[in-house]
């Protein structure tokens, strides 16, 4: 039983962490766009690109 | 605030008569005093005393004993933002975004930063409104935008900014791409803060589920003592960073004498976390960290949703005032010189010729003038497909060039063009507060205070019976309570609502839109331009001389090529869509307006048009069998008739889906024209309209006038839809009045409702969408009313816990704001 000592502090630490990585993923955009990554791994880019951009893509906000 | 007139001991002080922040001298004229280190200091400048204000606040006051200069310059001690409110004062800097008005008025469209609730809205306004000058103020809650007009000679806008600031919040001036950056910095802290919360929430209840499983005693008092304190450590983060809208929006009521959505909120977050904390470091008691995280998680949840739902309104609205390129290609030597100068798209005027690149955007109005392709106007119509257009077609600024480089007159630029136009609409629709949330505003405030009322009334009751319960049930109380489906939700229905709607082509011009559309029992059509493209079509060519059809149709075609009358655009359509029909070379055209043309084809002279035009050319009297009619064209030449061209009105294709889908919804179709009865009759019953009653023919303006007044006086909610020129006064008599515009007379449509896509359709999927927003505002205030009449009482008798009412209120709030989502785009199948 005197483990939970540990395990507890233990425990909150590894929450305070997941809050850091947490930080760090939002802060890093990782969420800020939920609908074009999906679309990125289904696009084809293994066929040749015209040189012109496509005409706009705007993201969804 | 802590500015005050200064007394003479205090100015004594301040002998140097130097600014205490920043170490400038005084001016007399203007003087700014701050509370600091336990005396007056003098300040030269609102913004050093603002700098000391939040100094001060801040518990940093320190820093004015250790510091060893004076601020270099009071510039840089200021936040940036504060800076810029400074600079607003500059000439240069307002001319991008601030319009001169007649007499001195000022017009600028602001847009605000941290709002979270209509009450700070509503506290923006009421400021705003009492500072003298200022003369118009509109906030709009969905779009976060607030509208301002003001005298420039007796306000300036850094004060109008200052007082928003006061307030805490912040304003810009508006501007796309700023206010992109500002939503993405607050979905950030909204996401940070929700998974936080749920992290907090989820590792809390772990170490509270052992608790409420054992039997009392089981668990050692030390290893119950370790979970509290591993509790509160992680609460700590929840109530300081999680919970800090809460108790800003708290601060904020009440610093202005109100009472808000969040002062019980705060209030239950607060005394339930102190007193949690309380009882952990002195030991005994109840701790309530499980409820309290929960309560910041689920709550935080309901206003994400509310806040995506927002923007995502926003965006679509947005949609319609896309920006036009800043640059456009000008050939100014067109048609001889092809070479192309970059010029910024504001300086085009009517008459210059452009070059739109393929997958350009057009940068104004304009008619190509060659080049054929296919344009995006996905911003009018919410169509995404391409639209075929060929030289003599027009085009409307900000729409994209799907196809080939084209060459565009333009025609119309600035505030002139469509896009100009239907931004205006689209902002006096967002800038008029619809009185459902009027309403909503109204209750929610008179709810939060009642709530605070019976809280304390509930610890009253229960002090006498001794112990925790006066607490617990107090906080009980406070919690379970939830006005979100008043201040929340209703807003969120609204603009969800009008967001699906503009992403269908019906844009609201008008804030009663929603409301009006939901209780519509009757729809009016008017037949030309509505039902019927405005376009004519070729219905028949009848021969009278020894040429075939496809020989006249090359031939009228050809004559009429350049024409922009509508029968020179059908005459073309024909051709284009007729096999066989090959281009001719026609020469000298002359067009005479309202007589028709005459031109040589192979060297003999040809004319079309009205029957005397062209019998002048003809000689001959007209045959009997080709009788004249309404729309006809005939052609001839010198000595023969050669063919009558009957021309008619093309229905809308979807005109029959969607008139089924309006009588589906149970809306009664009425039909008014000012056609003969034959033309009118066969277009009902191609339309599926059986009773007689409902078609009017040759209806003259007043008949329609009566028409919808007596379908009123039976107590019937009428829609009209017309093309929004020449109905223009039936329009005005309906309840609810619909334009559809073909884009170019936007201007002139002063209707309720605009069709922008010219899709019959999206009448009956706006329907759908209106009633079911009014059903699910409905749902949701009775919902709240049924929830608080049962979980209020209880609450108050003891019967609920705090963990429980934390569930409640939770629950409640998601399940209204989760409701009004549901009216987003996609949520709704017509």
């Amino acid at each position: 039983m005197e483990a939970l000592f540990l395990l507890i502090p233990l425990s909150v630490a590894a929450v305070l962490a997941l809050v850091v990585v947490l930080w760090w993923a939002v802060a890093a955009g990782q969420f800020d766009d939920f609908e074009g990554p999906v679309n990125q791994v289904l696009m084809d880019d293994d066929t040749p690109q015209p040189p012109q951009q496509s005409p706009q893509c705007t993201k969804d906000v | 605030m802590n500015t005050h007139v200064m007394t003479a001991t205090e100015l004594e002080e301040n002998a140097a008569g130097r600014c205490f922040h920043c170490d400038l001298p005084l001016r007399a004229a203007s003087r700014f005093d701050v509370f600091v280190d336990g005396a007056q200091r003098a300040m030269c400048c609102a913004g050093c005393a603002a700098v000391a204000q939040t100094i001060v606040a801040a518990g940093l006051a320190d820093y004015y004993r250790h510091r060893s200069a004076p601020g270099n310059r009071p510039e840089d001690r200021m936040p940036q933002w504060m800076r810029d409110l400074e600079s607003f004062d500059i000439e240069a800097v307002r001319e991008r975004f601030v319009q001169r008005g007649e007499a001195g008025t000022c017009r600028a469209e602001l847009l605000l930063e941290g709002v979270n609730c209509p009450a700070c809205v509503w506290l923006v306004e009421q400021r705003l409104k009492r500072l003298p000058g200022v003369s118009e103020v509109s906030v709009n809650y969905t779009a976060q935008r607030v509208r301002i007009a003001w005298a420039d000679a007796q306000v300036r806008l850094s004060s109008i900014l200052r007082t928003v600031a006061d307030v805490g919040l912040r304003a810009h001036p508006f501007d796309a791409a700023h206010r992109t950056a500002l939503r993405l910095k607050d979905r950030r802290r909204r996401l940070f803060e929700l998974a936080l919360a749920a992290l907090g929430m989820t590792q809390v209840m772990m170490y509270a589920v052992p608790v409420y499983l054992s039997e009392a005693g089981d668990i050692a008092p030390e290893f119950e003592k370790l979970m509290r304190w591993a509790s509160l450590f992680l609460t700590l983060p929840v109530v300081l960073v999680c919970a800090r809208t809460f108790f800003s929006g708290a601060w904020r009521d009440l610093s202005h004498w109100r009472v808000g959505m969040d002062v019980p909120i705060a209030l239950a977050t607060a005394s339930a976390f102190g007193a949690s904390t309380w009882a952990t470091v002195a030991g005994g008691g109840e701790v309530y960290f499980d409820s309290l995280t929960m309560f910041v998680f689920l709550l935080l949840g309901a206003r994400y949703i509310e806040a995506e739902s927002r923007a995502r309104a926003v965006a679509a609205i947005e949609r319609l005032s896309h920006p036009l390129p800043a640059t456009a290609a000008c050939v100014p030597g067109y048609p001889d010189s092809r070479e192309t100068r970059m010029v910024a798209s504001a300086a085009l005027v009517p008459g210059d010729t452009v070059l739109v690149g393929s997958g350009g955007a057009i940068p104004a109005d304009g008619t190509i003038l060659e080049g054929a392709g296919e344009v995006n106007e996905a911003l009018l119509s919410g169509e995404a497909r391409a639209v075929a257009k060929g030289a003599g077609d027009a085009v409307v600024g900000g729409t994209l060039n799907a196809g080939s480089p084209l060459y565009v007159r333009i025609h119309r630029v600035g505030a002139d063009t469509v896009l100009a136009h239907i931004a205006r609409l689209a902002d006096r629709a967002l800038g008029e507060k619809p009185r459902f949330a009027q309403v909503a505003d109204r209750i929610a405030g008179g709810f939060s205070l009642a709530v605070l009322i019976l809280a304390a009334i509930t610890a009253l009751a229960w002090l006498p019976a001794g112990g925790d319960g006066w607490f617990s049930n107090a906080i009980a109380v406070l919690m379970v309570t939830c006005p979100c489906a008043l201040a929340l939700a209703t807003p969120a229905a609204l603009a969800a609502a009008t967001s699906n709607l503009s992403s269908i082509g019906l844009l609201a011009t008008r804030s009663h839109v929603m409301e009006t559309f939901a209780r519509v029992t009757d729809v009016v059509f008017d037949k030309t331009g509505t039902l019927t493209q405005s376009e004519m079509r070729v219905a028949r060519i009848a021969p009278l001389g020894s040429l075939g059809t496809d020989a006249i149709l090359s031939m009228a075609a050809e004559l009429e090529l350049g024409s922009g009358h509508p029968v020179a655009r059908a005459l073309a359509a024909e051709a284009r869509d007729t096999p066989g029909v090959y281009a001719i070379g026609a020469a000298r055209l002359t067009h005479r307006a309202g007589e028709g043309i005459e031109g040589e084809i192979d060297g003999q002279r040809l004319r079309i048009g009205t029957r005397a035009f062209v019998g002048a050319l003809v000689g001959t009297p007209l045959p009997a069998r080709a009788a004249p009619q309404r729309s006809q064209v005939l052609l001839g030449r010198s000595g023969e008739w050669l063919a009558r061209i009957d021309l008619d009105e093309a229905l809308r294709p979807d005109a029959r889906e969607a008139l089924d889908g309006l009588r589906a919804a149970g809306a009664r179709i009425h039909v008014l024209s000012g056609d003969a009865p034959a033309a009118v009759y066969s277009i009902a019953r191609e339309l599926g309209i059986s009773e007689a009653a409902s078609v009017q023919s040759r209806s003259t303006p007043r008949f329609k006038l009566e028409y919808v007044e007596s379908l009123q006086r039976k107590g019937y909610v009428v829609a009209m839809v017309g093309d929004g020129i020449n109905d223009a006064p039936v329009l005005a008599k309906a309840a609810l009045s619909i334009a559809m515009s073909g884009g170019t007379d936007l201007a002139r449509a002063n209707s309720d409702m605009v069709l922008l896509s010219g899709r019959l359709k999206a009448l009956a999927e706006g329907l759908v969408v209106a009633r079911k927003t009014r059903r699910v505002i409905a749902q949701n205030i009775a919902w709240a009313i049924g929830y608080n009449a049962i979980a209020v009482p209880m609450a108050m008798m003891g019967w609920i816990s705090p963990w429980a009412a934390a569930l409640g209120m939770s629950a409640s709030s998601l399940i209204v704001v989760g409701n009004a989502a549901r009216l987003q785009r996609g949520g709704i199948r017509a």
